[in-house]
């Protein structure tokens, strides 16, 4: 195991669309030359700004699905029967005669289909289920990915990510790495969480941000990752930020500043910029929010 | 009694593994004959899920008695268990340094997980 | 009619349009929130809470007085979710997707299916709005099983919105299977664009009619409109940039109450889903546009 410790901080938010990416881009600047992660595999959108240059594609595969081959189907029905998740449709044939299919889009590979079909007529074929690529980035190196279409959001291909992230920073003696993290609570989220060093909640001062924040710190406490809060856009509503850093404050997360409601966030992102490599007036927020972060780091 | 070492090499100078289940490979190491084998445990890296279980089948594949790692997560230690197989946690760098660690009975087993699942 | 209202981005007012719509409705309307991992819609659609119930996905359980060890259920497993590693199968529950195969291959009957509790489903109704939403419990890993519980309180004969969460993955897809229509919501920024290519190919490659809502017009530019205006996309409504929608949203307040000069945007959004649906049905089959 090597010797030199990598911080690793994720940027989550529970409710989508706070600004989580926008943050992320400007923390990779501020990080100088961090191995960056965008493991929002579902809809990624760190790229559109770090404009990253491909080195290495790699498939991912994940899962089966179930094929029937329909010149051999007997007809019998045991496959819709058996399946649990509504993706076997009946067809009938010219001549009247039933066959069946899977829909690939509902299909969860779970193979009882395969198992059971009398007639032996079913494939159990992997699925590539997405790619992931290492690239370059002005910032620094850049690990992200894209899942398909329907894909189960498993957190593998998050875990992938990360693990490639960092094989990145011990091969380069890189000592950061930032994360864009999924939105959400449910296994991507947790596949993004787990060994962190530090996750930092992005919130919006509105009563659904205020509703989500309380499930993402628990989710982070649950894992033990210690936590940060930090309020955006949150002259929308001073007296909902005061609220929500106190809740903060009552499930030990820190608050690490606040970032104001300023249109230079989309113009930086128009010009595809990060916000601190702008003069936009919330950049000096963002800084501040970047100093107090690195300040609570447990190994200076 | 088998010990198997989790480890991304395949020798005995290469690097311990801290993880169980997402480790790449495996060193199936004969207490008695002296010998070693390697275990590649690619299957379980690409898992989705269960990573650590179907690690921990592979342990009783090969009949192993006890498996020395960093860290293992909740699924691993409870399918471990089951299969009466011990888990001892190491900080040593290399595969030897732990077996040699392990011979000299400082290695205790662990009682519980110490990690989360998913842990990378 | 069933109404899916989704977007490839979190954050674009999927939540909005949907609980604005339901508020402006004019008749019994059911509204679905299928965002089972962060439910909003029940802090603008303040109702009476009717109806609470667990919600559970099948998992086995071992006889092990009836196993003989032969492991026919751990090689069908493809979650591992059960696995013999000692005298008898161990469960991992958290793993099981409840696709049944384990119990339907053991040879001894040993195994029987049990409830895991994965979240609850509530109901609410509020001035001819009935809200059902799903609420996934923090630490389970899927969502899609929850959703299919939400959907499954669906009354049939009354009009319903659904409100998905973000992004192309399988919850998304599990809530919005089996619409008449989808509104995609998204704004006119680069992040807002890439996302609704996904959306658009997900809506796409399930063969539901839709179309798009571009919220905070003024706030980026031009890119969303020229994207659908080149690939024949309506747009179905456009909400301006205005601060005072952010802050009545951020109060949990409805912006056809706070805001009234906004009403008419939003019946005009019912008007023309109404109208395309229309126009589908007359077509007499579902467009494909690829």
């Amino acid at each position: 195991m090597s010797g030199a410790i990598i911080e690793e901080l994720v940027v989550i938010s529970g409710k989508g669309g706070t600004g989580k990416t926008s943050l992320t881009a400007s923390f990779a600047v501020l990080a100088g030359n961090p191995v960056i992660a965008d493991c929002d595999v579902d809809a990624a959108d760190l790229h559109l700004v770090l404009a990253p240059g491909v080195r290495e594609r790699h498939e991912f595969r994940g899962g089966h699905e179930a094929v029937i081959r329909m010149e051999e189907c007997a007809g019998c029905g045991i496959c819709l029967d058996y399946c649990r998740f509504d993706a076997v449709k009946m067809i009938r044939e010219p001549n009247g005669r039933p066959s069946y299919a899977v829909d690939q889009v509902s299909c969860e590979g779970c193979g009882v289909c395969v198992r059971f079909c009398p007639a032996r007529a079913i494939d159990f074929t992997e699925r590539v289920c997405g790619e992931w690529m290492v690239s370059a980035t002005r910032c620094g190196p850049m690990i992200h990915a894209r899942l398909g279409l329907a894909a189960e959001n498993s957190g593998k291909l998050v875990s992938i990510v990360r693990r490639e992230a960092r094989r990145i920073a011990e091969d380069n003696g890189i000592g950061m790495i930032i994360v864009d993290g999924p939105p959400g609570i449910g296994c991507p989220v947790i596949s993004s969480l787990t060994g962190a060093s530090i996750a930092l909640v992005v919130t919006e001062p509105t009563v659904s941000g205020e509703h989500d924040l309380e499930r993402i710190l628990a989710l982070a406490k649950h894992f033990s990752v210690p936590t940060a809060v930090c309020v955006n856009k949150w002259d929308i509503n001073p007296s909902m930020t005061e609220r929500i850093e106190k809740m903060a404050g009552e499930a030990d997360a820190r608050t690490v500043g606040r970032i104001r409601y300023d249109s230079g966030v989309t113009r930086a992102q128009l010009r595809q910029l990060a916000v601190v490599e702008t003069d936009a007036p919330s950049a000096d927020d963002i800084r501040h929010v970047w100093d107090n972060l690195v300040d609570l780091n447990p190994n200076p | 009694m088998k010990i198997v070492f989790t480890t991304s090499g395949e020798t005995l100078e290469a690097p311990l593994d801290g993880r169980f289940g997402r480790a790449s490979k495996f060193i199936l190491y004969d207490l008695e004959k002296d010998y070693y084998e390697v275990i590649d445990n690619r299957k379980s890296l690409n898992s989705a899920q269960g990573a650590g279980i179907q690690a921990a089948e592979a342990m009783v594949r090969a009949g192993a008695g006890g498996v020395v790692t960093g860290h293992c997560g909740p699924n691993a230690f409870r399918a471990l268990s089951a299969a009466g197989i011990a888990i001892y946690s190491c900080g040593e760098p290399t595969v030897a340094a732990a077996l040699e660690a392990f011979r000299s009975g400082a290695l205790k087993p662990m009682e519980s997980s110490d990690v989360e699942g998913h842990w990378i | 009619m069933i109404l899916a209202v989704a977007s490839g981005k979190g954050g674009t007012g999927k939540t909005t349009v949907s609980v604005n719509l339901a508020r402006i409705f004019g008749s019994p309307v059911q509204l679905l929130d299928c965002d089972v991992e962060e439910p909003n819609s029940h802090l603008f659609i303040k109702g009476k809470p009717d109806n609470r119930e667990i919600a559970s996905i099948k998992v086995p359980e071992v006889d092990e007085s009836r196993c003989d060890a032969c492991g026919e259920c751990g090689r069908l497993c493809q979650y591992h979710a059960i696995a013999l590693l000692g005298p008898a199968p161990l469960v991992f529950p958290e793993l099981c997707h409840g696709c049944g195969g384990c119990e339907k291959v053991c040879p001894r009957g040993a195994i029987r299916e049990i409830d895991r509790r994965i979240g609850i489903v509530e109901t609410m109704e509020a001035d001819g709005i009935t809200l059902i939403q799903g609420r996934l419990d923090v630490g389970v890993a899927m969502a899609p099983p929850l959703v299919r519980a939400v959907k499954s309180r669906l009354q049939s004969g009354v009009p319903a919105i659904l409100d998905a969460p973000p992004g192309t993955s399988c919850p998304v897809i599990a809530t919005i299977r089996g619409s008449d229509f989808v509104a995609l919501v998204t704004e006119p920024t680069p992040f807002g664009l890439h996302d609704l290519e996904l959306a658009v190919d997900m809506v796409r490659e399930l063969g539901i009619p839709f179309g798009v809502v571009i919220n905070r017009v003024g706030a980026g530019d031009d890119r969303v409109h020229a994207f659908c205006g080149g690939n024949k996309i309506p747009v179905l409504l456009e909400i301006p940039d205005d601060r005072r929608i952010a802050e009545a949203y951020s109060r949990g307040e409805l912006v056809v109450d706070a805001l009234p000069e906004y009403r008419s945007l939003f019946s005009t959004l019912l008007w023309k889903i109404r109208g395309s649906r229309g126009k589908e049905r007359r077509a007499g089959h579902v467009r494909r546009d690829n």
